[in-house]
């Protein structure tokens, strides 16, 4: 196995709700409720190897956009470290994140918020990597152009301003901004999520192309199971805030462990099968601010037992490169 | 959302935003009236030398023969004074003329100064956040709670008379309204993904400051910025009037109506209401474009 490029080692993330002096003054005099504290990521652990993709599944809400911020030093953990190549992607300075790398950048889900509506699209490509030196900012103009060509631009747009684009243009503008930088990781959180399905296809297929001609590593967010098969390399399962099951994407397309990774499967509904099979996962997804004790799946689980309620199951290797949280792998749930 | 090219959409350029701003500008005929009224009212007062018939800030062509004059009389210098003279002389076009220039130099600067003050604390509560920001605005809401005008008497009471020290109360009195402005609107802007792409690039603090955060915040301000003057001079002609702000031999509107106030009640009029009509008309014009910017700007404005 190739050595890590990115480390992500028991990592947490809690967010304070914050309060302010009149609430503080109310807690004080024992009146108001106290700091509410969402866990929106606990005690996550993966490893991404160099040219390797993997995909991050999970609902909305499951701290899978969280721990992507985290990759892109966007956000500080609370515990555990994140190394890229060895060393920390961000650190917290006060209470702002100070990033440490530039070879680690993001693009967002909607292009539509991620794009400063007053700049000229060129300038915004450009303003990275000139701060940092990578072009000098009279080669600045043509090297926009070659990356906005790269991403399947014309070049000749760069003087336009990001509201008279489309979607899937602005997209790849965004994907041209993260790429000025030279990254070796890329961390894409939904990038094809709020773009029509046939637009999806094909900035999919630019983000296929891009990873073979520049050797990309990538860690893609969706939850959208098939857009992931199309991609990843591996996939990680998770549910609120945990990874519940991380494998191969063939064999975990083929064979999930999880149940949860199975009710996912089995919610999706599928095109020209002829059946009406498709089952929604039973239950609402449980709120971060109060999750379940044990095992974070077992109120809505099929299989839970009694040892699912007390006990949290880890994550477990099941097999060469596969690993399941799920207490049925380790003795079952008495 | 298609991905057909955008080639229909013109390129937008300053000119095309201008003259789109201008359309819309001119929806309102009260605002183009008030638009007229500033405009006349700036260049009187830059021209006050080539128009005014006499020197308000040259004693020496006060003549006492001519004090309290009606509107319209004629006096030793042969030439009508159309809306009469003080007790001193002055011929009361001309001072209004210098006075106006007095108020609008220390609207623009205080305006503007307060602006480039109110602005930075704004934008530095927003950009850093906890401590900081709460500090900044605790003392912004604090000294929104005081009346402007109290404060700027206690800093001119302080600071003396003069034109910088009057200047500096203003900006002391103003400065709030803006940052308060610039943190509202920053702290929105700061939560958008596109800071945060700026953010996670790593982008340096000045230029996620001065190139995304300032730019994008910088809409409402200019309304604020407009008002503001008006608020200055409104507000410099009342610490005049009250005798702190500059005195009668560097006239502003302010001090002229305060001069001729003793003679209202002995029918002699004109040396107060006249300087007062130009105060209440700049004022009233200005604040009038600043609330059409406003409407034009504001993209959910009810039509």
């Amino acid at each position: 196995m190739p050595a890590a490029l990115l480390d992500i080692d028991h990592v947490s993330k809690r967010f304070v709700k914050q309060s302010n002096i009149g609430e503080r003054i109310a807690a004080l005099l024992g009146a108001g409720q106290k700091a509410e504290t969402v866990r929106a990521v606990t005690d996550v652990s993966l490893t991404v190897a160099k040219g390797e993709v993997v995909g991050l599944v999970g609902e909305s809400g499951c701290g899978k956009s969280t721990l992507g911020r985290m990759v892109a030093g966007i956000y500080t953990p609370s515990d555990g470290k994140i190394l890229f190549d060895k060393v920390p992607v961000a650190r917290s300075q006060g209470r702002r994140t100070q990033k440490l790398t530039t070879r680690v950048q993001m693009i967002h889900q909607d292009p539509f918020a991620s794009l400063n509506p007053r700049i000229r699209i060129g300038d915004t490509v450009a303003e990275g990597p000139v701060a940092h030196s990578i072009v000098r900012s009279r080669e600045a103009d043509s090297y926009v152009a070659d990356l906005l060509g790269r991403v399947g631009l014309d070049p000749s747009y760069r003087r336009r301003f990001p509201h008279q684009f489309s979607g899937g243009q602005r997209q790849r503008i965004a994907i041209a901004r993260a790429l000025a930088m030279k990254p070796d990781l890329l961390v894409l959180d939904e990038p094809v999520a709020s773009l029509d399905v046939s637009i999806q296809a094909q900035v999919l297929n630019l983000f296929m192309d891009l990873r073979r001609d520049l050797d990309l590593t990538g860690i893609f967010i969706s939850h959208d199971l098939g857009v992931v098969r199309h991609v990843s390399d591996r996939v990680a399962i998770m549910y609120l805030g945990r990874i519940v099951e991380l494998a191969p994407t063939s064999e975990l397309y083929a064979n999930p462990n999880h149940p949860y990774t199975r009710a996912l499967f089995e919610s999706v509904p599928r095109v020209g099968v002829g059946r009406k099979d498709f089952r929604p996962i039973a239950g609402e997804i449980p709120s971060p601010l109060h999750p379940p004790s044990g095992c974070h799946f077992h109120p809505r689980c099929p299989f839970a037992g009694p040892r699912c309620k007390r006990e949290t199951p880890p994550l477990a290797a099941i097999g060469p490169g596969r690993f399941s949280a799920c207490h049925l792998n380790t003795g079952g749930t008495d | 959302m298609s991905n057909s090219p955008a080639l229909s959409l013109p390129a937008e350029t300053s000119w095309t935003r201008f003259s789109n701003f201008w359309t819309d500008f001119r929806q309102s005929p009260v605002a183009v009236a008030a638009l007229i009224v500033v405009v006349v009212v700036v260049l009187m007062a830059i021209l006050a030398p080539f128009v005014a018939p006499q020197d308000p800030y040259n004693q020496e062509t006060l003549d006492l023969f001519d004090a309290r004059l009606e509107p319209g009389e004629i006096g030793s210098g042969g030439y009508a004074h159309w809306l009469g003279t003080d007790a001193a002389g002055r011929d009361i076009f001309s001072a209004i003329l210098y006075g106006l220039r007095t108020s609008l130099i220390v609207g623009v600067m205080a305006g503007s100064l307060a602006l480039v003050l109110g602005t930075s604390v704004g934008l530095i509560a927003a950009y850093y956040g906890g401590r900081i920001e709460a500090l900044i605005m605790r003392i912004i809401d604090l000294q929104l709670s005081l009346p402007a005008i109290l404060l700027a008497l206690v800093l001119v009471a302080m600071l003396g008379q003069g034109l910088m020290q009057l200047v500096a109360a203003l900006v002391a009195a103003q400065y709030a309204y803006f940052a308060r402005t610039t943190h509202g609107a920053a702290s929105a802007e700061r939560r958008k993904d596109y800071i945060e792409a700026a953010l996670s690039t790593p982008l340096p603090a000045r230029h996620v400051l001065f190139r995304h955060l300032l730019p994008n915040a910088l809409p409402p301000l200019i309304v604020v910025a407009t008002v503001q003057v008006a608020n200055s001079i409104a507000l410099e002609a009342t610490l005049s009037f009250l005798g702190l702000g500059l005195p009668i031999t560097q006239p502003s509107l302010g001090s002229l109506i305060s001069n001729g106030f003793q003679f209202l009640l002995s029918g002699r009029y004109w040396i107060s209401i006249y300087p007062g009509i130009a105060l209440m008309l700049t004022v009233v014009a200005i604040n009038l474009v600043g609330d059409q910017v406003r409407n034009v700007l504001n993209p959910r404005r009810s039509r």
